[in-house]
């Protein structure tokens, strides 16, 4: 057990086969759920866009512990630190571009 | 006498071991911070997407386009293939070269199923003439799926690479960080997957 778990001193820690199925199965589950949701249509729009923008987070985070191995050990804390100033980065863009826009579409729409 | 120097011989090679394992993580690293900046190009992208998703200009909206079963036929192929090949880096690990060798084999076989898959549904959405000219959520759409299976292109053609490198030199210390930084970028690439399935299939057919 204690071989099995042993980490790299920097890139990336090693998985055990039951880290990859204990992932692959939660991502399994997270990605039928959301599927599901929208293909039944049994919930109201909102809901289910909310609910799959959740899952597809928690998805996320199934995969970096999981199959990438990233932890908050401190040999990794240099990928995590590029990865939370990448997150910073993407969100910048992304929320940005689309207040940006929205509002340009909202203040062009001169009926 | 001799026991001594065979000891301090060992204590050498596991110094020069230390160092290849040094040399190894700065190179993991690297790949990793290539990988952060891979992100904000698809952030772009798909900043650009969510702008003109709902710009069709007359053409089709992407519930009259999509499958969803065909997307989550997809889904899980990528999402099995991210698992085949984390039991290609157990093994590796292990030292089981042949085993190594039949993961990643079947890995290629997922990935390219879902390139077929994928050539198979823009081929399909061409020839019924939703092509990327017709619309800004079009244009959008295949410039976001596009990059995404380029990506996995570029992985299949990188899993072959690594396998004749594999085959010929065995698992020595520049194929452990080669399918290490490998290892990554599969993974990576079920990561943007996870949302171009919400972002662009399930929230367009909502």
């Amino acid at each position: 057990m204690a071989h099995n778990e042993h980490t790299s001193h920097g890139g990336a820690s090693h998985g055990t086969v039951k880290s990859y199925i204990v992932g692959f199965v939660l991502s399994v589950i997270l990605t039928v759920i959301p599927f599901w949701m929208v293909m039944s249509g049994s919930f109201s729009k909102s809901v289910t866009a909310i609910s799959i923008f959740v899952l597809a987070f928690i998805q996320l985070f199934v995969h970096l512990v999981y199959f990438l191995h990233m932890n908050r050990s401190s040999e990794q804390q240099w990928n995590v630190m590029a990865f939370v100033y990448t997150v910073i980065m993407v969100a910048i863009l992304v929320i940005g571009s689309l207040w940006i826009m929205l509002n340009l579409n909202y203040n062009m729409m001169m009926g | 006498m001799s026991t001594e120097a065979v000891n301090n011989h060992n204590a050498h090679a596991h110094g020069h071991e230390h160092e290849h394992h040094d040399a190894s993580d700065m190179k993991v690293f690297g790949f990793w911070v290539y990988l952060m900046t891979d992100c904000i190009l698809f952030a772009t992208i798909f900043a650009t997407f969510a702008v003109l998703a709902n710009s069709y200009a007359g053409g089709p909206t992407g519930a009259e386009i999509f499958e969803l079963p065909f997307v989550l036929t997809e889904t899980m192929i990528l999402l099995v293939s991210s698992f085949t090949f984390g039991l290609a880096s157990i093994a590796g690990h292990h030292g089981k070269k042949s085993s190594v060798l039949g993961w990643l084999f079947v890995t290629f076989l997922l990935g390219l199923s879902f390139i077929i898959m994928e050539i198979y549904e823009f081929h399909h959405l061409i020839a019924e003439g939703f092509g990327p000219h017709n619309s800004a959520f079009l244009s959008a759409f295949f410039t976001l799926v596009g990059t995404h299976g380029l990506h996995v292109t570029c992985g299949l053609i990188w899993l072959v690479v690594m396998m004749v490198q594999i085959k010929k030199n065995g698992l020595d210390t520049n194929n452990n960080t080669r399918m290490m930084n490998l290892s990554l970028f599969w993974h990576f690439l079920d990561i943007i997957w996870i949302f171009v399935f919400t972002v662009v299939y399930l929230l367009g057919v909502l």
